[in-house]
């Protein structure tokens, strides 16, 4: 620490005693997402990384250049891409000596990936950077655990009868893959069984999720036909737009549906195929610098990133619903920024299942809620509906799920730049293991 | 790109010495530019009695070029140039003429021919008019004569351009070097004395910013890369649904991507937003995106014709009216200069292409017409590629294809980079005494010769 807070240089970093510094989000950049083991079935993730950066780069002429830190990363990977965004880095056109690293908190990677980096940049360690994440289902690795025992003990073994005996220990049973599934580890549930029972605790309705469900698919659609996602998107493969939007969805066909998750609840199981978002392959990239580097280089200045929260959940011995962490980071953010929850232009609230967004829209109304499990004095209470995933969300597009705090970051900023400079919006992600982020941006 | 295997075969010795026997066309491999090579291969001999003969021979000097004011037998030329500028009666055409002819056979492969001569509507003298539309007819049969890859071409002097004129200058430099591969029979306007000749003829578009349209693939996608090559910054535009070649075209020039429909009303204001926003100035817009849809009039419909019309000609127009009205406001440079994608088929039309051909010949009245409305020195033209090796002529039946690309002096198809070297010479300002023309790249073809 020095004595000194004085910066010893004009226009020295935060960490070397400046002043702190906007991180701005100039622009964003993904694949469309593709419905698992369909249109990217033969690409695995590092080709759609490299894809969705090399379209970032193409977007903002970064040929060559060199980006103070990308970070990004999946939540399904093979133990060989240990450094999958660096060597997907190295696969772009952008300078080798750009540093690249991993990050890893489920279905918030993108975020934390985002936020982390927004941070530095704040801080006066990076000027640029690229955070980000992709998925391929159609690319996870498949284990064989029972004949990977058996392999490693071959390996393991000294004499040629220890080699005899490991070798015969081998089954044809043992080749049965164990695919990677949303299995909760500890609870043995998946992901849609506990979002059905947190559903099902808050009462929210089928219909009400049909509703939902309908209007991401509507927004989407509208928005790609205004030409929205014209300079978010860059297409790949076979696709020109995900190809899980379905533009001429109704709320007869929704209804249709036979309940997916929570069937244990008969009658009053309410969560369907159409209302739960299909596994799905994508990579997003989300361009970060500081103003002055923005300006440089004659770069778009589409948003602040302003802050960013985690929270987690006790949903193994207690009794919160896995996906609930968000609405108790959105209480401790907008505490933190002292902001209410309407003073928001746009709400981006990831939808990995209907069920998720209004479960926790009904609990930031609900006083009980609010005061026991967020501590605060008044519930958070309602949004205007008319701001909620105006563009279409997860429902729509999908979630390859690292990629979604990417392609939800990029569309919020240019959604905020063109609401005009001041104007604000809300970022809630849920993910695996009891996790959530939430971040706020600022238009320009 | 279709892989002209005729080609290949007749350049094999036993290939060629088939060709020769059954009289078959004998393409040869055309001498493409190559930055740094020599502008000709050989000695450039300079005929002519008029002032523009001396011009160019002082200028060809100064270029390093090895000039031969007389004619030899045992020379072997690389290019001749033949100056009609004084004629004043057919009679005249005589004496220069007949020395180009008895030098023909001296010319080497992929030689040049370049006539100079007088705008024929610039004199009201029926003697003077006829000598120089003679010159026309001499140039145009003459190319047809040319063999081993050699074109001959003019160029065409406004009454008061004189000979030295950047523009007549740089069409000169055009024509002689490899950049004119498949340009025969053709002639180039210059009808001021407006433009400059560039720094360096290896880089003329140093320092500017290009928009390209239809950046992504075949022709614009080659448009992009010999801009780039000729220094120019490419900004590429194509449809968001073929944003994935554009991000390889411009990843590989360092340049940026537009994803953008050209046929959204605010089409040309996003072009100059982005322009404006990264590089602060707009200097050459390319218009090279295009479609067709091809069916015969009588099984033609409305959405066919109409889409046509929208993204080759009105979408055109449309972003001529943005730019042209920004022009002056800091970010389009006074002197624009724009290119635009005509076809043969706009001028001898084709079977099936009533919607594509209306297109294109509609693009050759709009740069006539919007070029005494550029200011400050700028310039508009097209260019008509005739048959060209792209993915989309690789699509047509074998016998079409093989029939089509041979139908030209130069019995070959051309290659995007021949359509490209076209568009980048007449975007630069070597051309600037150039406006309002349309340049065919289509090696003489018999098409609406």
């Amino acid at each position: 620490m020095t004595e000194n807070p004085q910066p010893q240089t004009p226009g020295a970093a935060a960490v070397a005693g400046g002043a702190l510094r906007q991180a701005v989000v100039i622009g964003g950049n993904r694949t469309p997402f593709a419905r698992s083991h369909g249109a990217y079935a033969s690409a695995g993730n590092k080709d759609l990384l490299t894809a969705a950066l090399n379209g970032l780069v193409a977007r903002f002429g970064l040929q060559g250049e060199r980006i103070g830190e990308v970070a990004a990363g999946a939540v399904l990977k093979h133990s060989r891409d240990f450094n999958l965004t660096r060597e997907s880095v190295l696969g772009t056109v952008l300078d080798p000596s750009t540093p690249a690293r991993e990050v890893q908190i489920a279905c918030a990677t993108g975020m934390e990936a985002i936020g982390g980096l927004a941070n530095k940049i704040r801080l006066g360690q990076l000027d640029s950077a690229i955070g980000g994440g992709v998925d391929s289902i159609s690319d996870a690795p498949i284990v064989f655990n029972d004949a990977r025992s058996v392999l490693m003990d071959l390996n393991r073994a000294r004499t040629t009868r220890d080699r005899i005996r490991a070798a015969l220990r081998f089954r044809p049973g043992h080749l049965a893959p164990e695919a990677p599934g949303t299995e909760e580890p500890r609870t043995g549930l998946s992901m849609g069984e506990h979002q059905a029972r947190t559903t099902h605790r808050w009462g929210i309705t089928r219909q009400a999720q049909d509703e939902l469900a309908l209007a991401s698919h509507h927004n989407m659609a509208a928005a790609y036909e205004r030409g929205f996602f014209d300079d978010l998107l860059t297409p790949f493969g076979t696709l020109t737009r995900d190809n899980n939007l379905r533009a001429d969805t109704t709320l007869e066909k929704l209804a249709t549906l036979k309940p997916a998750f929570g069937r244990d609840l008969g009658e009053e199981a309410t969560m369907t195929a159409g209302n739960s978002t299909p596994l799905t392959d994508g990579a997003s990239a989300v361009l970060l610098g500081s103003e002055a580097w923005a300006a440089e280089r004659g770069l778009p200045m589409l948003a602040d990133f302003v802050d960013f929260e985690t929270a987690a959940v006790d949903f193994v011995d207690g009794d919160e619903g896995l996906l609930m962490a968000p609405a108790y980071a959105v209480a401790r953010l907008l505490q933190r920024q002292g902001l209410a929850l309407q003073d928001f232009d746009y709400y981006e609230i990831h939808e990995a299942f209907a069920g998720t967004v209004l479960a926790t829209l009904k609990a930031w109304e609900d006083e009980s809620f609010c005061r026991e499990r967020l501590g605060l004095h008044a519930p958070l209470g309602p949004i205007d509906r008319s701001r909620l995933n105006v563009n279409g969300s997860s429902l729509a597009a999908g979630h390859p799920f690292a990629a979604t705090g990417g392609r939800i970051t990029a569309s919020l900023a240019k959604m905020l730049h063109e609401k005009g400079p001041g104007s604000l919006g809300l970022i809630s992600v849920c993910a695996a293991g009891g996790q959530g982020i939430v971040a706020i941006l600022r238009g320009r | 790109m279709s892989t002209d295997s005729y080609t290949a075969l007749v350049n094999q010795p036993l290939g060629r010495t088939l060709a020769k026997a059954l009289g078959l066309p004998q393409p040869v491999t055309l001498r493409r530019h190559a930055p740094g090579a020599p502008l000709v291969e050989g000695s450039v001999l300079v005929i002519g009695g008029g002032p523009a003969a001396d011009r160019v021979a002082e200028q060809l000097l100064d270029w390093g070029q090895d000039v031969r004011r007389h004619p030899a037998a045992q020379d072997r030329y690389g290019a001749i140039v033949a100056a009609f500028d004084d004629v004043g009666t057919p009679a005249d055409l005589s004496s220069t003429a007949l020395q180009l002819g008895s030098v023909q056979r001296q010319l080497g492969p992929s030689g040049r021919v370049v006539t100079l001569f007088k705008d024929p509507a610039g004199t009201p003298d029926p003697a003077v008019r006829a000598a120089r539309k003679g010159v026309e007819g001499l140039t145009r049969s003459l190319a047809h004569e040319m063999r081993q890859g050699a074109t001959a071409n003019g160029i065409v002097l406004g009454e008061d351009v004189p000979p030295g004129a950047p523009g007549a200058i740089g069409a000169l430099r055009f024509l002689l070097s490899a950049r004119s591969a498949f340009v025969s029979g053709q002639f180039i306007p210059v009808s001021s004395a407006d433009g400059a000749a560039p720094r360096d003829w290896d880089r003329p578009l140093a320092g500017r910013i290009a928009v390209v349209t239809g950046a992504a693939r075949g022709i614009g996608a080659a448009i992009a890369g010999i801009l780039h090559r000729d220094g120019a910054t490419i900004v590429g535009v194509d449809v968001p649904a073929a944003g994935e070649g554009l991000a390889d075209v411009v990843n590989a020039l360092s340049g940026s991507a537009l994803q953008l429909d050209i046929t959204a009303p605010d089409a040309g204001e996003r072009i100059l937003a982005h322009c404006r926003e990264r590089h602060g100035r707009l200097d050459i817009v390319v218009h090279n995106a295009g479609i067709t849809r091809d069916r015969k009039l009588a099984n033609m419909d409305a959405a066919q014709w109409d889409s046509v019309i929208a993204v080759n000609i009105e979408s055109q127009l449309a972003m001529n009216r943005a730019f042209l009205a920004a022009t002056g406001d800091g970010v389009v440079a006074p002197g624009l200069r724009i290119a635009s994608l005509a076809s043969t088929s706009g001028i001898a039309g084709n079977a099936g292409q009533t919607n594509y051909a209306a297109s294109k010949a509609a693009v050759i009245g709009m740069v006539s017409a919007t070029a005494p409305l550029m200011t400050g020195g700028g310039t508009i033209n097209a260019v008509a590629p005739g048959f060209i090796e792209t993915e989309m002529t690789a699509r047509m039946p074998f016998l079409t294809r093989e029939v089509a690309r041979r139908m030209n002096s130069l019995s070959q198809g051309g290659r995007p980079v021949d359509v490209a070297e076209a568009v980048s010479f007449l975007v630069s300002d070597a051309a600037g005494g150039t406006s309002g023309a349309t340049l065919r790249v289509c090696g003489q073809g018999i098409m609406g010769a």
